[in-house]
Protein backbone atom coordinates (compact mmCIF):
# COMPACT_ATOMS: atom_id res chain seq x y z
CA UNK A 1 0.00 0.00 0.00
CA UNK A 2 2.55 2.22 0.46
CA UNK A 3 3.50 2.80 -3.06
CA UNK A 4 -0.23 4.24 -3.48
CA UNK A 5 0.84 7.36 -0.52
CA UNK A 6 0.40 10.40 -1.64
CA UNK A 7 3.37 12.81 -1.01
CA UNK A 8 3.13 15.21 1.60
CA UNK A 9 2.59 18.70 0.65
CA UNK A 10 5.76 19.78 0.92
CA UNK A 11 6.78 18.21 -2.02
CA UNK A 12 4.91 21.44 -3.92
CA UNK A 13 7.99 23.41 -5.79
CA UNK A 14 7.40 27.12 -3.93
CA UNK A 15 7.20 29.45 -6.34
CA UNK A 16 8.09 32.68 -5.27
CA UNK A 17 4.67 34.00 -6.00
CA UNK A 18 3.29 30.65 -4.11
CA UNK A 19 1.37 31.47 -0.37
CA UNK A 20 3.02 30.60 1.80
CA UNK A 21 2.09 27.72 4.08
CA UNK A 22 2.57 27.64 7.92
CA UNK A 23 3.19 23.68 9.61
CA UNK A 24 -0.73 22.85 10.21
CA UNK A 25 -1.93 24.47 7.03
CA UNK A 26 0.62 21.92 4.96
CA UNK A 27 -0.57 19.03 7.59
CA UNK A 28 -4.35 19.93 6.97
CA UNK A 29 -3.67 20.17 3.33
CA UNK A 30 -2.25 16.31 3.94
CA UNK A 31 -5.47 15.08 6.37
CA UNK A 32 -7.43 16.31 3.12
CA UNK A 33 -5.28 14.67 0.29
CA UNK A 34 -5.40 11.58 2.08
CA UNK A 35 -8.87 11.97 3.12
CA UNK A 36 -9.64 12.34 -0.46
CA UNK A 37 -8.40 9.24 -1.93
CA UNK A 38 -9.28 7.63 0.73
CA UNK A 39 -12.85 8.91 0.05
CA UNK A 40 -12.40 7.71 -3.79
CA UNK A 41 -10.82 4.67 -3.08
CA UNK A 42 -11.14 2.58 0.48
CA UNK A 43 -15.02 3.72 0.78
CA UNK A 44 -15.96 4.77 -2.37
CA UNK A 45 -16.83 1.51 -3.52
CA UNK A 46 -19.60 1.01 -1.23
CA UNK A 47 -21.30 3.22 -3.77
CA UNK A 48 -21.64 0.27 -5.92
CA UNK A 49 -22.15 -1.93 -3.27
CA UNK A 50 -25.54 0.02 -2.23
CA UNK A 51 -26.60 0.21 -6.12
CA UNK A 52 -25.68 -3.52 -6.84
CA UNK A 53 -27.24 -5.18 -3.29
CA UNK A 54 -30.72 -2.12 -2.80
CA UNK A 55 -30.68 0.49 -5.26
CA UNK A 56 -30.95 -1.51 -8.46
CA UNK A 57 -32.76 -4.35 -6.82
CA UNK A 58 -35.56 -1.75 -5.50
CA UNK A 59 -35.60 -0.01 -8.86
CA UNK A 60 -36.04 -2.97 -10.93
CA UNK A 61 -39.67 -4.23 -8.48
CA UNK A 62 -40.84 -0.96 -8.28
CA UNK A 63 -39.96 -0.21 -12.45
CA UNK A 64 -39.76 -3.87 -13.30
CA UNK A 65 -36.93 -2.84 -15.90
CA UNK A 66 -33.16 -1.12 -15.69
CA UNK A 67 -32.60 2.62 -15.32
CA UNK A 68 -32.15 3.66 -18.53
CA UNK A 69 -30.47 7.05 -17.97
CA UNK A 70 -27.90 8.20 -15.25
CA UNK A 71 -30.12 10.54 -13.78
CA UNK A 72 -32.73 7.51 -12.97
CA UNK A 73 -29.99 5.85 -11.15
CA UNK A 74 -29.62 9.57 -9.24
CA UNK A 75 -33.10 10.28 -7.95
CA UNK A 76 -32.62 6.23 -6.84
CA UNK A 77 -29.44 7.06 -5.02
CA UNK A 78 -30.02 10.16 -3.86
CA UNK A 79 -32.74 8.01 -1.87
CA UNK A 80 -30.04 5.86 -0.32
CA UNK A 81 -28.58 6.38 2.86
CA UNK A 82 -25.10 5.12 2.06
CA UNK A 83 -24.68 7.59 -0.90
CA UNK A 84 -25.81 10.57 1.05
CA UNK A 85 -23.61 9.72 3.42
CA UNK A 86 -20.66 9.21 1.25
CA UNK A 87 -22.09 12.59 -0.83
CA UNK A 88 -21.79 14.79 2.46
CA UNK A 89 -18.19 13.61 3.34
CA UNK A 90 -17.25 14.46 -0.55
CA UNK A 91 -18.74 18.02 -0.30
CA UNK A 92 -17.22 18.94 3.15
CA UNK A 93 -14.04 17.63 1.81
CA UNK A 94 -14.63 20.48 -1.25
CA UNK A 95 -15.42 22.95 1.36
CA UNK A 96 -12.53 22.50 4.01
CA UNK A 97 -10.33 22.35 0.85
CA UNK A 98 -11.96 26.29 -0.05
CA UNK A 99 -11.77 27.27 3.58
CA UNK A 100 -8.08 25.98 4.35
CA UNK A 101 -7.21 27.57 1.30
CA UNK A 102 -8.91 30.63 1.62
CA UNK A 103 -7.33 31.33 5.25
CA UNK A 104 -3.63 30.52 3.85
CA UNK A 105 -4.46 33.13 1.37
CA UNK A 106 -6.23 35.91 3.35
CA UNK A 107 -3.94 36.05 6.24
CA UNK A 108 -0.87 36.85 3.77
CA UNK A 109 -2.84 39.18 0.71
CA UNK A 110 -1.30 42.17 1.45
CA UNK A 111 1.82 40.54 0.49
CA UNK A 112 0.68 38.74 -2.47
CA UNK A 113 -1.30 41.40 -3.80
CA UNK A 114 1.88 43.24 -3.40
CA UNK A 115 4.44 41.03 -5.16
CA UNK A 116 1.70 40.44 -8.09
CA UNK A 117 1.69 44.09 -8.67
CA UNK A 118 5.36 44.11 -9.06
CA UNK A 119 5.97 41.04 -11.11
CA UNK A 120 2.80 42.33 -12.87
CA UNK A 121 4.28 45.88 -13.64
CA UNK A 122 7.89 45.08 -14.41
CA UNK A 123 7.18 41.91 -16.85
CA UNK A 124 4.43 43.36 -19.36
CA UNK A 125 2.99 39.80 -19.38
CA UNK A 126 -0.59 41.15 -18.29
CA UNK A 127 -3.18 42.67 -20.38
CA UNK A 128 -6.38 43.46 -18.69
CA UNK A 129 -9.53 44.26 -20.30
CA UNK A 130 -12.47 45.93 -17.90
CA UNK A 131 -14.93 45.27 -20.53
CA UNK A 132 -14.61 41.95 -20.49
CA UNK A 133 -17.11 40.43 -18.01
CA UNK A 134 -17.19 37.25 -16.25
CA UNK A 135 -20.27 35.12 -18.60
CA UNK A 136 -23.74 34.17 -17.14
CA UNK A 137 -22.34 30.32 -16.87
CA UNK A 138 -19.61 31.71 -14.88
CA UNK A 139 -21.23 33.30 -12.46
CA UNK A 140 -24.69 31.41 -11.89
CA UNK A 141 -23.03 29.58 -9.35
CA UNK A 142 -19.23 29.71 -7.76
CA UNK A 143 -17.85 26.91 -9.82
CA UNK A 144 -16.51 23.68 -7.76
CA UNK A 145 -17.89 25.51 -4.73
CA UNK A 146 -14.74 28.03 -4.95
CA UNK A 147 -15.77 31.05 -3.26
CA UNK A 148 -15.98 34.12 -5.64
CA UNK A 149 -15.65 31.70 -8.47
CA UNK A 150 -12.38 32.62 -10.62
CA UNK A 151 -13.18 36.03 -10.86
CA UNK A 152 -14.56 37.31 -7.48
CA UNK A 153 -12.46 39.70 -5.52
CA UNK A 154 -11.88 40.48 -1.79
CA UNK A 155 -11.29 44.15 -2.63
CA UNK A 156 -10.29 45.95 -5.92
CA UNK A 157 -7.16 44.32 -7.80
CA UNK A 158 -6.51 41.45 -5.93
CA UNK A 159 -5.00 38.00 -6.56
CA UNK A 160 -7.12 36.08 -3.49
CA UNK A 161 -8.62 33.46 -6.04
CA UNK A 162 -6.15 32.91 -8.08
CA UNK A 163 -3.77 32.39 -5.11
CA UNK A 164 -6.27 30.19 -3.45
CA UNK A 165 -6.34 27.58 -7.04
CA UNK A 166 -3.24 27.23 -6.64
CA UNK A 167 -2.05 26.60 -3.19
CA UNK A 168 -5.23 23.61 -2.24
CA UNK A 169 -5.56 21.95 -5.94
CA UNK A 170 -2.71 19.63 -4.57
CA UNK A 171 -5.43 18.48 -1.73
CA UNK A 172 -8.00 18.04 -4.66
CA UNK A 173 -6.00 15.73 -7.06
CA UNK A 174 -4.22 13.64 -4.09
CA UNK A 175 -1.24 15.38 -5.33
CA UNK A 176 -1.45 13.72 -8.75
CA UNK A 177 -0.28 16.50 -10.99
CA UNK A 178 3.30 17.36 -10.24
CA UNK A 179 5.12 20.01 -8.34
CA UNK A 180 4.04 22.88 -10.15
CA UNK A 181 -0.08 21.09 -10.86
CA UNK A 182 1.06 20.93 -14.68
CA UNK A 183 0.96 16.87 -15.06
CA UNK A 184 -1.53 18.11 -17.64
CA UNK A 185 -0.05 20.81 -19.78
CA UNK A 186 3.10 18.22 -19.62
CA UNK A 187 1.25 15.61 -21.00
CA UNK A 188 -0.30 17.06 -24.05
CA UNK A 189 3.36 18.82 -24.56
CA UNK A 190 4.45 15.12 -24.36
CA UNK A 191 1.66 13.90 -27.12
CA UNK A 192 2.44 16.86 -29.19
CA UNK A 193 6.77 15.83 -29.32
CA UNK A 194 5.85 11.95 -29.63
CA UNK A 195 2.83 12.89 -32.85
CA UNK A 196 4.75 15.25 -34.30
CA UNK A 197 8.71 15.52 -33.67
CA UNK A 198 9.26 18.26 -35.73
CA UNK A 199 6.73 20.65 -35.32
CA UNK A 200 7.68 24.22 -34.04
CA UNK A 201 4.50 26.30 -33.37
CA UNK A 202 5.17 29.74 -33.89
CA UNK A 203 1.56 31.40 -32.29
CA UNK A 204 0.25 29.05 -29.27
CA UNK A 205 -3.61 30.34 -27.99
CA UNK A 206 -4.39 28.93 -24.43
CA UNK A 207 -8.38 29.75 -24.07
CA UNK A 208 -9.69 29.47 -20.31
CA UNK A 209 -5.84 29.66 -18.42
CA UNK A 210 -6.96 29.99 -15.48
CA UNK A 211 -3.56 30.39 -13.84
CA UNK A 212 -1.85 29.57 -16.43
CA UNK A 213 -1.01 25.98 -14.97
CA UNK A 214 -0.96 23.69 -18.19
CA UNK A 215 -0.15 26.91 -20.75
CA UNK A 216 2.99 27.44 -19.10
CA UNK A 217 4.30 24.24 -19.83
CA UNK A 218 3.51 24.68 -22.99
CA UNK A 219 5.34 27.95 -23.32
CA UNK A 220 8.11 25.93 -21.89
CA UNK A 221 8.33 23.42 -24.16
CA UNK A 222 8.21 25.65 -27.03
CA UNK A 223 10.35 28.58 -25.98
CA UNK A 224 10.74 29.88 -29.84
CA UNK A 225 6.88 30.12 -30.02
CA UNK A 226 4.64 33.14 -28.27
CA UNK A 227 1.80 31.82 -26.10
CA UNK A 228 -1.25 33.97 -25.22
CA UNK A 229 -3.28 32.51 -22.69
CA UNK A 230 -6.80 33.96 -22.01
CA UNK A 231 -9.41 34.20 -19.50
CA UNK A 232 -12.06 36.20 -18.84
CA UNK A 233 -11.51 36.59 -14.78
CA UNK A 234 -8.39 39.06 -13.98
CA UNK A 235 -8.72 38.04 -10.69
CA UNK A 236 -6.93 34.40 -11.60
CA UNK A 237 -5.14 36.48 -14.46
CA UNK A 238 -3.45 38.51 -12.12
CA UNK A 239 -2.33 35.62 -10.03
CA UNK A 240 -1.30 34.00 -13.36
CA UNK A 241 0.80 36.03 -15.36
CA UNK A 242 3.03 37.16 -11.89
CA UNK A 243 3.28 32.86 -11.53
CA UNK A 244 4.41 32.71 -14.88
CA UNK A 245 7.06 35.63 -14.11
CA UNK A 246 8.22 34.09 -10.72
CA UNK A 247 8.96 30.88 -12.45
CA UNK A 248 10.97 32.99 -15.33
CA UNK A 249 8.70 32.18 -18.15
CA UNK A 250 8.67 34.95 -20.76
CA UNK A 251 7.28 33.42 -23.99
CA UNK A 252 3.82 33.58 -22.33
CA UNK A 253 1.07 36.44 -22.36
CA UNK A 254 -2.37 36.61 -20.08
CA UNK A 255 -4.74 38.26 -21.75
CA UNK A 256 -8.13 38.90 -20.71
CA UNK A 257 -10.68 38.03 -23.08
CA UNK A 258 -13.36 35.85 -23.64
CA UNK A 259 -13.29 32.63 -26.16
CA UNK A 260 -16.91 33.49 -27.40
CA UNK A 261 -15.18 36.36 -29.32
CA UNK A 262 -11.67 36.34 -30.58
CA UNK A 263 -12.03 38.83 -33.71
CA UNK A 264 -8.80 40.64 -32.08
CA UNK A 265 -6.93 37.88 -33.66
CA UNK A 266 -7.72 37.64 -37.66
CA UNK A 267 -8.18 34.36 -39.04
CA UNK A 268 -5.54 31.58 -39.23
CA UNK A 269 -3.19 33.89 -36.66
CA UNK A 270 -2.91 30.60 -34.34
CA UNK A 271 -0.74 27.47 -35.09
CA UNK A 272 -2.44 25.80 -32.21
CA UNK A 273 -5.39 26.43 -29.92
CA UNK A 274 -5.34 24.49 -26.56
CA UNK A 275 -8.24 24.32 -23.96
CA UNK A 276 -7.64 22.21 -20.83
CA UNK A 277 -10.31 20.89 -18.33
CA UNK A 278 -12.28 23.99 -19.66
CA UNK A 279 -15.14 22.88 -21.90
CA UNK A 280 -17.37 21.55 -18.94
CA UNK A 281 -17.71 24.45 -17.98
CA UNK A 282 -19.17 26.51 -20.36
CA UNK A 283 -22.80 26.28 -21.46
CA UNK A 284 -24.85 24.62 -24.21
CA UNK A 285 -24.93 28.42 -26.16
CA UNK A 286 -21.43 29.20 -25.36
CA UNK A 287 -19.67 26.32 -26.29
CA UNK A 288 -20.10 25.92 -29.93
CA UNK A 289 -19.71 29.72 -30.50
CA UNK A 290 -16.13 29.17 -28.44
CA UNK A 291 -15.04 26.16 -31.02
CA UNK A 292 -16.28 28.52 -34.06
CA UNK A 293 -13.87 30.97 -33.09
CA UNK A 294 -11.13 28.83 -32.37
CA UNK A 295 -11.71 27.36 -35.75
CA UNK A 296 -11.41 30.76 -37.65
CA UNK A 297 -8.45 32.13 -35.58
CA UNK A 298 -6.60 28.54 -36.57
CA UNK A 299 -4.00 28.64 -39.46
CA UNK A 300 -4.56 25.44 -41.86
CA UNK A 301 -2.57 22.75 -40.66
CA UNK A 302 -2.72 23.66 -37.34
CA UNK A 303 -3.95 21.38 -33.97
CA UNK A 304 -7.10 22.14 -32.09
CA UNK A 305 -6.92 20.42 -28.80
CA UNK A 306 -9.06 20.32 -25.93
CA UNK A 307 -8.19 18.34 -22.54
CA UNK A 308 -11.55 16.51 -20.42
CA UNK A 309 -12.60 13.76 -19.35
CA UNK A 310 -14.19 10.63 -21.38
CA UNK A 311 -17.58 11.89 -22.74
CA UNK A 312 -20.33 10.01 -21.50
CA UNK A 313 -20.60 6.98 -24.28
CA UNK A 314 -23.73 3.90 -25.32
CA UNK A 315 -20.39 2.04 -24.31
CA UNK A 316 -19.97 3.43 -20.79
CA UNK A 317 -22.29 2.25 -17.83
CA UNK A 318 -24.68 4.43 -16.52
CA UNK A 319 -23.79 3.38 -13.15
CA UNK A 320 -20.05 4.90 -14.29
CA UNK A 321 -21.69 8.00 -15.73
CA UNK A 322 -23.98 8.52 -12.54
CA UNK A 323 -20.61 8.50 -10.59
CA UNK A 324 -18.96 11.15 -13.21
CA UNK A 325 -21.60 13.47 -12.90
CA UNK A 326 -21.24 14.09 -8.67
CA UNK A 327 -19.78 16.88 -9.27
CA UNK A 328 -22.25 18.77 -11.54
CA UNK A 329 -25.12 18.28 -8.97
CA UNK A 330 -22.88 18.36 -5.41
CA UNK A 331 -19.77 20.66 -6.24
CA UNK A 332 -21.16 23.03 -8.17
CA UNK A 333 -20.39 21.92 -11.87
CA UNK A 334 -24.03 22.61 -13.81
CA UNK A 335 -22.68 22.31 -17.22
CA UNK A 336 -20.80 19.12 -16.54
CA UNK A 337 -23.51 16.64 -16.88
CA UNK A 338 -24.71 18.25 -20.18
CA UNK A 339 -21.35 18.44 -21.83
CA UNK A 340 -20.40 14.81 -20.82
CA UNK A 341 -23.38 13.54 -22.74
CA UNK A 342 -23.11 15.68 -25.66
CA UNK A 343 -20.96 13.80 -29.13
CA UNK A 344 -18.21 16.15 -29.20
CA UNK A 345 -17.13 14.83 -32.91
CA UNK A 346 -20.66 16.11 -34.18
CA UNK A 347 -19.93 19.66 -32.03
CA UNK A 348 -16.49 19.63 -33.68
CA UNK A 349 -17.62 19.20 -36.79
CA UNK A 350 -19.94 21.61 -36.77
CA UNK A 351 -17.48 23.86 -35.38
CA UNK A 352 -15.76 23.62 -39.15
CA UNK A 353 -13.30 20.54 -38.12
CA UNK A 354 -14.33 17.43 -40.69
CA UNK A 355 -14.68 14.01 -38.81
CA UNK A 356 -12.21 12.75 -40.82
CA UNK A 357 -9.69 15.15 -39.32
CA UNK A 358 -10.50 14.26 -35.58
CA UNK A 359 -8.75 12.04 -32.93
CA UNK A 360 -9.12 11.14 -29.49
CA UNK A 361 -5.93 10.19 -27.86
CA UNK A 362 -5.75 9.16 -23.81
CA UNK A 363 -3.03 11.22 -22.19
CA UNK A 364 -1.96 10.58 -18.43
CA UNK A 365 -0.15 13.47 -16.04
CA UNK A 366 3.27 13.75 -16.99
CA UNK A 367 4.84 14.19 -13.32
CA UNK A 368 8.63 13.48 -11.29
CA UNK A 369 7.96 9.64 -10.29
CA UNK A 370 10.74 10.08 -7.46
CA UNK A 371 8.38 12.60 -5.63
CA UNK A 372 4.91 11.52 -7.34
CA UNK A 373 4.03 8.56 -7.38
CA UNK A 374 1.38 8.00 -10.37
CA UNK A 375 -2.38 8.76 -9.30
CA UNK A 376 -4.85 5.27 -8.82
CA UNK A 377 -5.49 4.47 -12.34
CA UNK A 378 -7.96 1.49 -11.38
CA UNK A 379 -10.16 3.13 -14.27
CA UNK A 380 -13.86 2.75 -13.88
CA UNK A 381 -13.36 2.70 -9.80
CA UNK A 382 -12.03 5.85 -9.82
CA UNK A 383 -14.57 7.69 -11.33
CA UNK A 384 -12.74 10.55 -12.80
CA UNK A 385 -10.43 11.83 -9.87
CA UNK A 386 -7.63 9.74 -11.15
CA UNK A 387 -5.10 12.33 -13.53
CA UNK A 388 -6.13 10.50 -16.82
CA UNK A 389 -7.80 12.45 -19.63
CA UNK A 390 -8.82 12.04 -23.32
CA UNK A 391 -7.30 14.49 -25.53
CA UNK A 392 -10.10 15.61 -28.26
CA UNK A 393 -8.51 17.27 -30.81
CA UNK A 394 -7.86 18.09 -34.91
CA UNK A 395 -5.62 18.99 -37.45
CA UNK A 396 -7.63 21.50 -39.51
CA UNK A 397 -7.05 20.68 -42.65
CA UNK A 398 -5.08 23.04 -45.46
CA UNK A 399 -6.87 24.75 -47.57
CA UNK A 400 -6.65 22.25 -50.93
CA UNK A 401 -7.47 19.34 -48.83
CA UNK A 402 -10.65 20.76 -47.43
CA UNK A 403 -11.29 21.50 -50.90
CA UNK A 404 -11.08 17.62 -51.53
CA UNK A 405 -13.28 17.08 -48.69
CA UNK A 406 -15.68 19.57 -49.88
CA UNK B 1 -4.19 48.11 -5.35
CA UNK B 2 -3.77 50.98 -2.87
CA UNK B 3 -1.75 49.66 0.54
CA UNK B 4 -4.81 48.68 2.97
CA UNK B 5 -5.34 51.42 5.75
CA UNK B 6 -6.96 48.71 8.30
CA UNK B 7 -5.63 44.78 8.21
CA UNK B 8 -8.18 42.43 6.22
CA UNK B 9 -10.39 40.44 8.74
CA UNK B 10 -8.81 36.74 7.06
CA UNK B 11 -10.83 34.60 9.76
CA UNK B 12 -14.37 36.05 8.71
CA UNK B 13 -13.40 36.46 5.19
CA UNK B 14 -12.13 33.13 4.38
CA UNK B 15 -15.29 31.13 5.89
CA UNK B 16 -17.33 32.90 2.96
CA UNK B 17 -19.76 30.13 1.00
CA UNK B 18 -20.00 29.29 -2.46
CA UNK B 19 -22.53 31.06 -4.31
CA UNK B 20 -25.14 27.99 -5.17
CA UNK B 21 -27.68 26.49 -2.50
CA UNK B 22 -25.76 23.53 -1.42
CA UNK B 23 -27.94 20.04 -1.14
CA UNK B 24 -29.26 19.01 1.52
CA UNK B 25 -28.13 15.08 2.31
CA UNK B 26 -29.81 14.30 5.62
CA UNK B 27 -33.30 14.83 6.51
CA UNK B 28 -32.48 15.99 9.83
CA UNK B 29 -30.43 19.24 8.99
CA UNK B 30 -28.86 18.59 12.37
CA UNK B 31 -26.89 15.98 11.10
CA UNK B 32 -25.85 18.26 7.68
CA UNK B 33 -24.17 20.75 10.51
CA UNK B 34 -22.69 17.92 12.72
CA UNK B 35 -20.84 16.27 9.55
CA UNK B 36 -19.14 19.83 8.63
CA UNK B 37 -17.87 20.15 12.27
CA UNK B 38 -16.50 16.25 12.82
CA UNK B 39 -14.77 16.06 10.02
CA UNK B 40 -12.85 19.68 10.28
CA UNK B 41 -12.15 18.30 13.46
CA UNK B 42 -10.54 15.20 12.16
CA UNK B 43 -8.52 17.57 10.05
CA UNK B 44 -7.39 19.10 12.70
CA UNK B 45 -6.74 16.37 14.92
CA UNK B 46 -4.53 15.08 12.07
CA UNK B 47 -2.62 18.25 11.73
CA UNK B 48 -2.09 18.11 15.59
CA UNK B 49 -0.80 14.79 15.75
CA UNK B 50 2.04 16.09 12.63
CA UNK B 51 2.96 19.14 14.77
CA UNK B 52 2.83 16.44 17.67
CA UNK B 53 5.65 14.25 15.56
CA UNK B 54 7.26 17.56 14.21
CA UNK B 55 8.16 18.26 18.04
CA UNK B 56 8.88 14.98 18.81
CA UNK B 57 11.20 14.40 16.03
CA UNK B 58 12.91 17.97 16.90
CA UNK B 59 13.65 17.07 20.25
CA UNK B 60 15.29 14.05 19.91
CA UNK B 61 17.75 15.42 17.11
CA UNK B 62 18.22 18.64 19.17
CA UNK B 63 17.65 18.42 23.06
CA UNK B 64 14.77 18.22 25.02
CA UNK B 65 12.38 20.18 27.50
CA UNK B 66 10.52 18.83 30.43
CA UNK B 67 7.05 18.47 31.67
CA UNK B 68 6.73 21.60 34.72
CA UNK B 69 8.00 23.93 31.82
CA UNK B 70 4.99 22.83 29.56
CA UNK B 71 2.89 23.34 32.36
CA UNK B 72 4.53 26.47 33.81
CA UNK B 73 4.91 27.98 30.11
CA UNK B 74 3.17 31.53 29.88
CA UNK B 75 2.57 33.18 26.91
CA UNK B 76 4.21 36.57 26.12
CA UNK B 77 1.99 39.40 24.60
CA UNK B 78 2.71 38.54 21.21
CA UNK B 79 2.54 34.73 21.61
CA UNK B 80 -1.10 34.86 23.03
CA UNK B 81 -1.78 37.30 20.35
CA UNK B 82 -0.75 34.91 17.91
CA UNK B 83 -2.41 31.67 19.77
CA UNK B 84 -5.55 33.70 19.90
CA UNK B 85 -6.45 34.03 16.33
CA UNK B 86 -4.81 30.44 15.50
CA UNK B 87 -7.89 29.91 17.99
CA UNK B 88 -10.25 32.38 16.11
CA UNK B 89 -9.52 30.92 12.63
CA UNK B 90 -9.80 26.96 14.30
CA UNK B 91 -13.31 27.81 15.60
CA UNK B 92 -14.09 29.36 11.93
CA UNK B 93 -12.97 25.81 10.62
CA UNK B 94 -15.15 23.62 12.49
CA UNK B 95 -18.71 26.29 12.33
CA UNK B 96 -18.34 26.57 8.47
CA UNK B 97 -21.33 24.49 8.34
CA UNK B 98 -23.30 26.69 10.23
CA UNK B 99 -22.09 30.06 9.34
CA UNK B 100 -23.09 29.26 5.91
CA UNK B 101 -26.25 27.32 7.12
CA UNK B 102 -26.87 31.35 7.86
CA UNK B 103 -25.42 32.91 4.77
CA UNK B 104 -27.78 30.67 2.29
CA UNK B 105 -30.72 31.42 3.98
CA UNK B 106 -29.64 35.33 3.79
CA UNK B 107 -29.01 34.39 -0.16
CA UNK B 108 -31.57 31.82 -1.17
CA UNK B 109 -30.15 30.66 -3.97
CA UNK B 110 -32.45 28.66 -6.47
CA UNK B 111 -31.51 24.60 -6.40
CA UNK B 112 -28.52 23.52 -8.71
CA UNK B 113 -30.79 21.41 -10.51
CA UNK B 114 -32.40 24.96 -11.99
CA UNK B 115 -29.20 26.16 -12.90
CA UNK B 116 -28.36 22.89 -14.78
CA UNK B 117 -31.30 22.95 -16.84
CA UNK B 118 -30.64 26.72 -17.63
CA UNK B 119 -27.28 26.22 -18.16
CA UNK B 120 -27.85 22.75 -20.93
CA UNK B 121 -30.52 25.16 -22.66
CA UNK B 122 -28.72 29.33 -22.88
C1 LIG C 1 -11.56 24.83 -15.17
S1 LIG C 1 -10.87 26.36 -15.51
C2 LIG C 1 -9.60 25.93 -16.69
C3 LIG C 1 -8.33 25.38 -16.10
C4 LIG C 1 -7.08 25.72 -16.87
N1 LIG C 1 -7.25 25.61 -18.30
C5 LIG C 1 -5.92 24.84 -16.44
O1 LIG C 1 -5.48 24.05 -17.25
O2 LIG C 1 -5.48 24.95 -15.30
C6 LIG C 1 -12.02 27.29 -16.51
C7 LIG C 1 -11.59 28.72 -16.79
O3 LIG C 1 -12.29 29.20 -17.94
C8 LIG C 1 -12.54 30.58 -17.79
N2 LIG C 1 -13.61 30.94 -18.73
C9 LIG C 1 -14.92 30.65 -18.66
N3 LIG C 1 -15.57 31.10 -19.74
C10 LIG C 1 -14.64 31.69 -20.55
C11 LIG C 1 -14.69 32.32 -21.82
N4 LIG C 1 -15.83 32.46 -22.49
N5 LIG C 1 -13.55 32.78 -22.33
C12 LIG C 1 -12.37 32.66 -21.67
N6 LIG C 1 -12.27 32.06 -20.47
C13 LIG C 1 -13.39 31.59 -19.91
C14 LIG C 1 -12.87 30.71 -16.32
O4 LIG C 1 -12.72 32.04 -15.87
C15 LIG C 1 -11.89 29.72 -15.69
O5 LIG C 1 -10.70 30.37 -15.33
Amino acid sequence: MASDLPPPYTAMTRHPMMPRVNHDEAARFNFLTHFNRYLSGTIGAGNKLAYEKRVLPAFRAEHGRDPEHRYEIRDAMNRDPWHRMWSALKRNSMEMRQHFGRQVVLRQLDELDAMARQYNEHSGQLELDPAIAQPPYQTAVDIHCQPGGYHGEERPGDVTVGANYDVGLFATTGGALGGLNDGGGQAVVAWVKAERPDWSPRRILDIGCTIGHNAVPIAQAFPEAEVIAIDTAAASLRYGAARAAALGVKNIRFVQASGEDLSRWADGTFDWVQTTMFLHELSAKAMPRILAEAHRVLAPGGLILHIEQPQYSDDMPLFEQFMRDWDAFNNNEPFWSAMHGQDLKQVMAEAGFPRECQFVAGVRAVVDPEIFPPSPDKGEEDYGRAAIWNAYGAWKPLAAEAQVAA
Amino acid sequence: MSAPDTPLDWVTLSGRRAKGRRPEYFDEPALDRLYSTVFALAAEVSALRERQDTLERLLEARGTLTRAEIEQYVPDREAGRERGLATQAYIARIMRGFQQEVEAMAASDPPIMDVVERLSRE
